[in-house]
């Protein structure tokens, strides 16, 4: 698959501190890409370089095959965590002027900003001033000039903070409506469960240092620890414990109240499988139900930074 | 380019469409006209109040000293004694002065007093002083057998009339018009310079706390950004500034039409003025009236109006852009302490400088600090209309392009870090570091 943004061993140093340390991410068309890591990890620093911002002191970075070039910044929509409007000036001058830098024409600016407004249902603001409006109401027109000149790249840091659930969610939809329509996504949060919804891929930076990318559902089997978590229904729970403890490792037992039904998580070992363990069971016990634990974005984003320390 | 006047627009409406720009604009000429007409009427009112000032001669010598003038009225109370008329000028007078009684001429200045409720007028007190020694001076040469009308006809008034060597006139009332000229251009573009460069860094501070910086700088340029703040803010001082030179032609129109000729010339001179040199103006004669207004049309207005243009720009886009970097260099206004003193340091000593410049407008200090890049567009334009000679302007422009682009240079290193920079108060080391960033 063809990528819209790939990142080369980009380096970038503030005096003695190394804020990227030969980073090479490649984010492919048409998907929505997580860039995750923890405060001050670098995430900020690699997305203001793709947005030309500031330089990188090496490396190379390649927007739909060609190296960055100032034109480029006409084809990203960004949405800053730290943003902002100008807060005296009229919501509709203001975007006219935010999308007039980004290079569309004043007449071609005002068809579009019309349709979203209109789509958010938000004509009656345009002649009020930011102060005016509470926080949320500013965030969906920072939302709007963000993706008003139709990028081919959107980078949204914590597109969702200062939105209430059911903005957020209106949010969300737009996002995957516009990676539909054709947009490729950089997408950056602490959020996972957003994660685990929006992102085809993800990089995890952690101290200035790439530590994983991939498909998340690669990352996802590659950080499956093969247990499986097991509901059986049985008379004697003691003495099923202990039978299947002789031959499996049972890490954790419980017995749920509602239908008295024993679960146990169960570790297999390298040289056995899912099968052998279903088999076993069946002959043992009723079995309610089987799953394979996938371990959660979260999880992932924590053990990753772990083993990194 | 075309964002950079997108840019530049946006500033401009931003900073003319403000209130307080048109308040400015409109309301500070018309301050100026009715600060200056109050001056000018509480003038008129004092001189026309007269004070009468009593006087008892225990001497009788001196009676016939003093001349009733437009302000001053004296009257003889010598009868009543000199507490008799004490407790009458009490009531009634400005103030009572006492000459005691004396046996010779000679010992007469000792002793004489003046009596008043509040401390008197220094120029009453040396008129009488004045009138007091020539009716002694009078009597002392009768005393000695002189001829007093022979001996006043001995004294010659004295006026030199300076022309310079291509043969123009000049006169102190030029001269005077030159300072009033340079003084008061050079004090307005310290103001200029003072006002615009504080807007310039307050638009930097209010899109770091609005924190709409990073959505600007991912489509433009920080140097661009910076570049059209400081631009679009030079516009509306230059607006500001046509403004208020069209407003005073208009009001020069209508004081013509209003007071007829006459007045133009004092009216003119009147905008600029401050009350000692106005008085100056009314007590010298007409003919000295119609040299004034000779000597306006004689300075180099157009030069003037033209250098005003240059050097207001000039040391307006380098203040400007420290400004801006200090701007970016804080969180908030408060912050700014401690960058702002070094920089209005060079205005200051420009306007102090600019002092002595007009009373000598081609020594070398004068020289030295009309050409340095920091101070020259305040001592320049005080000594432009004295006549300046080219190559030192030329040189001291140049001077000040080169310093221009060179701190801009530098304003844009820091900007271009400070403004991403939030919760951390700089120092100088700090800054010095962002320069190699």
């Amino acid at each position: 698959m063809e990528n819209i943004l790939t990142v080369e061993n980009v380096c970038k140093t503030y005096g003695n501190f190394t804020a990227l340390n030969n980073v090479s991410i490649s984010v492919p068309k048409g998907s929505i890409f997580g860039l995750l890591g923890p405060n001050g990890a670098g995430k900020t620093s690699l997305i203001r370089i793709i947005n030309q911002i500031t330089l990188p002191d090496s490396g190379t970075i390649l927007l739909d095959g060609e190296p960055l070039q100032p034109h480029h910044v006409h084809q990203i929509g960004y949405l800053p965590e730290e943003r902002g409007l100008y807060k005296s000036m009229k919501v509709g001058e203001q975007a006219l002027y935010l999308a007039q830098l980004k290079g569309l024409s004043e007449s071609e600016a005002r068809k579009k900003l019309k349709y979203w407004f209109e789509k958010f249902e938000i004509s009656d603001w345009w002649n009020k001033k930011i102060q005016e409006l509470s926080k949320g109401m500013a965030q969906k027109v920072q939302f709007i000039v963000t993706v008003l000149h139709s990028p081919k790249l959107l980078i949204f840091d914590e597109p969702f903070s200062g939105f209430d659930p059911i903005n957020a969610n209106l949010i969300k939809d737009e996002i995957l409506k516009l990676r539909d329509e054709g947009a490729s996504i950089i997408f950056s949060t602490h959020r996972m469960e957003s994660v685990e919804e929006l992102c085809d891929y993800i990089a995890l930076i952690n101290k200035s240092n790439k530590i994983l990318d991939g498909k998340l559902n690669d990352v996802k089997q590659q950080f499956k620890t093969n247990q499986f978590e097991v509901g059986l229904l049985s008379n004697n729970k003691e003495e099923l414990i202990a039978n299947i403890s002789n031959h499996f490792c049972v890490e954790n037992s419980r017995t749920t109240t509602v239908d008295n039904e024993l679960r146990l998580l169960i570790g297999l070992k390298n040289n056995e499988t899912s099968t052998d363990l279903i088999q076993f069971l069946n002959n043992k016990a009723q079995i309610n139900h089987f799953t394979e634990i996938i371990p959660s974005a979260n999880d992932i984003f924590l053990k990753a930074v772990a083993n990194n320390e | 380019m075309s964002k950079l006047k997108l840019i530049i627009k946006r500033e401009f409406l931003a900073k003319v469409k403000n209130k307080s720009f048109i308040i400015m604009t409109i309301l500070s000429p018309l301050l100026m006209v009715g600060l200056f007409s109050l001056i000018v009427f509480l003038n008129q009112k004092n001189s026309e109040e007269v004070r009468t000032v009593a006087f008892v001669d225990d001497s009788h010598m001196l009676s016939t000293a003093f001349t009733d003038t437009p302000s001053t009225k004296y009257i003889d109370l010598t009868p009543l004694g000199i507490e008799e008329a004490r407790m009458q000028t009490e009531k009634s007078y400005y103030g009572v002065l006492y000459i005691p009684k004396v046996d010779s001429l000679t010992d007469i200045s000792k002793g004489i007093e003046f009596y008043s409720e509040d401390s008197p007028s220094l120029n009453l007190i040396s008129d009488i002083e004045n009138n007091l020694e020539r009716k002694i001076r009078n009597l002392k040469i009768e005393q000695l057998h002189f001829d007093v009308e022979k001996i006043k006809k001995t004294e010659t008034d004295v006026e030199i009339a300076t022309e310079n060597f291509s043969g123009e006139k000049s006169s102190k009332i030029g001269s005077v018009l030159r300072m009033i000229a340079g003084g008061g251009f050079g004090y307005l573009i310290f103001m200029f310079i003072i006002i615009y460069g504080t807007s310039v860094m307050r638009s930097v501070i209010e899109e770091k706390t609005s924190r709409i910086i990073e959505v600007i700088i991912s489509s433009v340029k920080p140097f661009q950004l910076m570049l059209g703040k400081i631009l679009g803010n030079a516009l509306a001082g230059i607006l500001q500034f046509v403004i208020w030179m069209i407003s005073a032609g208009l009001l020069l129109f209508v004081v013509t039409l209003i007071f007829g000729p006459e007045a133009t010339s004092s009216g003119s001179a009147m905008g600029q003025m401050n009350p000692e040199m106005l008085q100056q103006v009314q007590q010298s004669s007409a003919t000295d009236l119609q040299l004034a207004l000779l000597e306006i049309k004689n300075l180099p207005i157009l030069t003037m109006f033209f250098s005003f243009i240059f050097y207001f720009l000039g040391g307006y886009l380098i203040y400007s852009s420290i400004y801006a970097a200090i701007g970016a260099a804080v969180d908030s206004e408060t912050d700014t302490q401690q960058f702002m003193m070094p920089v209005l340091m060079p205005l200051m000593i420009a306007i102090y400088v600019g002092f002595s410049v007009i009373e000598n407008p081609h020594g070398p200090i004068a020289i030295g600090f009309s050409l340095f890049p920091l101070t020259s567009p305040i001592v320049m334009l005080m000594r432009i209309p004295f006549g300046v000679p080219w190559w030192q302007i030329v040189l001291s422009m140049a001077l000040l392009l080169v310093t221009f682009v060179g701190i801009v240079w530098f304003a844009a290193k820091i900007y271009r870090v400070g403004i991403l920079m939030y919760g951390k108060k700089p120092n100088y080391k700090e800054l010095y570091k962002w320069l190699k960033y």
